[in-house]
């Protein structure tokens, strides 16, 4: 690596930095005042029930404590203040700050994620060679017609559907839930944890294979109709070997950065299917926080989203600029 | 029989001729499904506690509910209001990115960043994230899961829009009008225009598809359409407690309904793209 790619390197990532950080503003400033607006309001759904026993001054004193009679603006600086010093506040649901909320489900979420990111990603990927080796036969279009379908198919449904057959016909699978109920925290062994894991992460990695496949398919026919596959082919090579010297090397990148870019569809699909499984990650949090008012779990969750499909296209696009030596050469790296 | 004679029927078409044919019965099939949607008699879907959880039959072809209601019936009205939300959504949708993707390409360097960076801003969070971030600000129901789809569903049609009216601007034949001393809006009206009509239309058609399912997605997680309404979304939610006790037509029929009404759409839209603009679509 010569000294001016690291240079060109810092200067992408000093700007990409600005931009994630003029995006996170913008982004919590619009969502602080679209939450604001809303007619959910924050005092009853805090205290939920009871609110019958609070009295009009009582409601004024939690007003002024909380802050909520001061002009909009300035409400947005102290949040604003308080995310940058670390502090997102308190979940009004768990009655935890919300970091610690965010940490905990994010690790659950993480293994459902990584689970359904990778099995999509390898069978996606082979699929889409498949059909495109085999481009015209019955297997092209069966592997087309299947991904076409998929990618109408509402992701909770599927779910619904695994759901019916695996764990209410075949009984193999609890029918929901991160853990077995009624069992101590210390009890839950890894192998429960597996086993509930495993609805929700098929029922990811079956709708995230259609985009990937289909792409793959797309680039490999490319890739097979160029002047050195036919020269290859010429000299007698086919099948596999191709395939494997000519084809691979040419295809994996686009697909590897085009998974790393689909962060945002995995985040969306996880919020569905562990609402279906009722599995506790960050997706139901969202709903929950959605569904009940906790305006600072929610605030907290849009950003933690932003963060992570931004990271996502950031690897798609460093794996791009480092990996392929094509890009490397010769060209400024400064953000466009 | 009748099968061969159909068989023989599609080959006597060429592509072009069988892809109309296509396109037409699906928007029929599609119109149908909406129009009965909302022509069906409220007592179509009466509480009947006699026929309750009645698996499928003749009678009721998709089984009854906890409460005796045919799902057949449910399903159509649920499908109709889904599609309704949905167009309504998209065509909002559709409205902003083409204002938007118009006055990026056009209005130069300042109003095309600003857009670009806002394209980039609405990318920026899940799709899912944002309508339940809008739906909550709305109070949920009607305006906001449309309000919602029509705020998030933007961005890739005006990236579209904008790259396309910027190509055909830079073309020659634009440019020698332009010296020839013709209006901006001449310029606009005779020669833009229908060259990105077609690419908005198959845009708003493609964008149906995902404004439905997201529709249904929000709406099943309980912050889109009240309970009330018969609205796909809600049946599948609450099919789910009873799903435990082997009542799978409340999930498997609405779902497979939901899924070939998009894939229909689907099927419409690329169809017509590649009516329209045959060279790109067989590419």
């Amino acid at each position: 690596m010569s000294w001016q790619f690291t240079w060109n390197l810092a200067t992408y990532l000093f700007w990409k930095s600005i931009k994630i950080a003029s995006l996170l503003v913008s982004i919590s400033f619009i969502s602080f005042l679209l939450v604001k607006n809303s007619p959910i309001d924050p005092i009853q759904a805090y205290v939920g029930a009871d609110m019958l026993h609070v009295s009009a001054e009582q409601r004024e004193k939690i007003e002024e404590y909380w802050g909520l009679n001061e002009p909009v603006i300035q409400q947005f600086f102290s949040w604003g203040s308080a995310v940058l010093s670390g502090d997102l506040g308190t979940s009004m649901i768990y009655r935890l700050p919300v970091s610690e909320v965010i940490g905990e489900r994010f690790y659950n979420s993480l293994a459902l994620m990584i689970t359904a990111w990778l099995l999509s990603g390898i069978i996606g990927f082979s699929m889409g060679v498949i059909a495109a080796m085999k481009r015209d036969t019955w297997m092209d279009r069966v592997i087309k017609g299947f991904c076409y379908t998929l990618a109408s198919t509402p992701t909770f449904w599927m779910g619904l559907l695994l759901l019916i057959v695996f764990a209410v016909w075949l009984n193999w699978f609890p029918i929901g839930m991160g853990v077995p109920s009624g069992v101590l925290a210390e009890d839950v062994t890894m192998m429960d944890r597996i086993k509930h894991l495993i609805l929700p992460a098929l029922t990811l990695s079956i709708i995230g294979v259609a985009n990937v496949a289909l792409h793959t398919r797309q680039k490999l026919i490319e890739v097979l109709s160029s002047d050195y596959i036919v020269f290859a082919r010429a000299r007698g090579e086919k099948g596999f070997t191709l395939f494997w010297r000519h084809g691979l090397r040419n295809i994996v990148l686009p697909a590897i950065t085009l998974q790393f870019a689909a962060f945002s569809e995995l985040f969306g699909g996880a919020v569905l299917a562990e609402q279906v499984f009722s599995y506790p990650g960050l997706g139901q949090a969202t709903v929950e926080a959605g569904l009940r008012g906790d305006v600072p779990l929610l605030l907290g969750l849009v950003l933690f989203s932003t963060i992570f499909v931004f990271v996502g296209n950031l690897i798609a696009d460093l794996i791009y600029r480092v990996v392929d030596p094509r890009t490397r050469e010769g060209q400024s790296y400064a953000a466009k | 029989m009748q099968l061969s004679n159909l068989r023989v029927f599609k080959q006597k078409l060429n592509k072009r001729q069988r892809t109309l044919l296509v396109s037409i019965l699906f928007s029929l099939i599609l119109c149908s499904v909406v129009l009965t949607g909302f022509l069906l008699n409220e007592d179509r879907i009466a509480t009947n506690l006699e026929v309750r959880n009645a698996s499928p039959s003749l009678d009721h072809l998709f089984g009854t509910d906890w409460l005796g209601r045919d799902m057949f019936s449910r399903t159509i009205m649920g499908l109709s209001l889904s599609i309704g939300v949905g167009l309504i959504g998209a065509i909002g949708s559709a409205c902003i990115s083409i204002i938007l993707g118009v006055v990026a390409a056009t209005m130069g360097k300042v109003a095309d960043s600003i857009v670009t960076w806002l394209i980039d801003l609405f990318l920026s969070v899940p799709h899912l994230v944002s309508l339940i971030l809008i739906a909550f600000t709305f109070g949920g129901g009607f305006k906001g899961i449309v309000l919602g789809i029509a705020l998030t569903h933007w961005p890739s049609l005006a990236r579209v829009i904008r790259s396309e009216v910027m190509q055909v601007r830079s073309l020659e034949f634009v440019q020698v009008s332009k010296k020839m001393g013709k209006s901006r809006w001449w310029i606009a009206k005779e020669h833009i225009m229908p060259h990105i009509i077609p690419q908005i239309l198959v845009g708003i058609l493609l964008m149906f598809p995902h404004a439905i399912l997201h529709e249904a997605a929000v709406t099943f997680l309980g912050l889109g359409l009240s309970p009330h309404e018969p609205a796909i979304g809600i049946i599948l939610s609450e099919s789910m407690r009873y799903l435990s006790v082997g009542m799978w037509w409340l999930a498997f029929f609405p779902g497979i309904c939901l899924l070939i009404i998009v894939r229909m759409f689907d099927k419409v839209g690329d169809h017509l793209r590649m009516l329209i603009d045959p060279h790109n679509a067989h590419r």
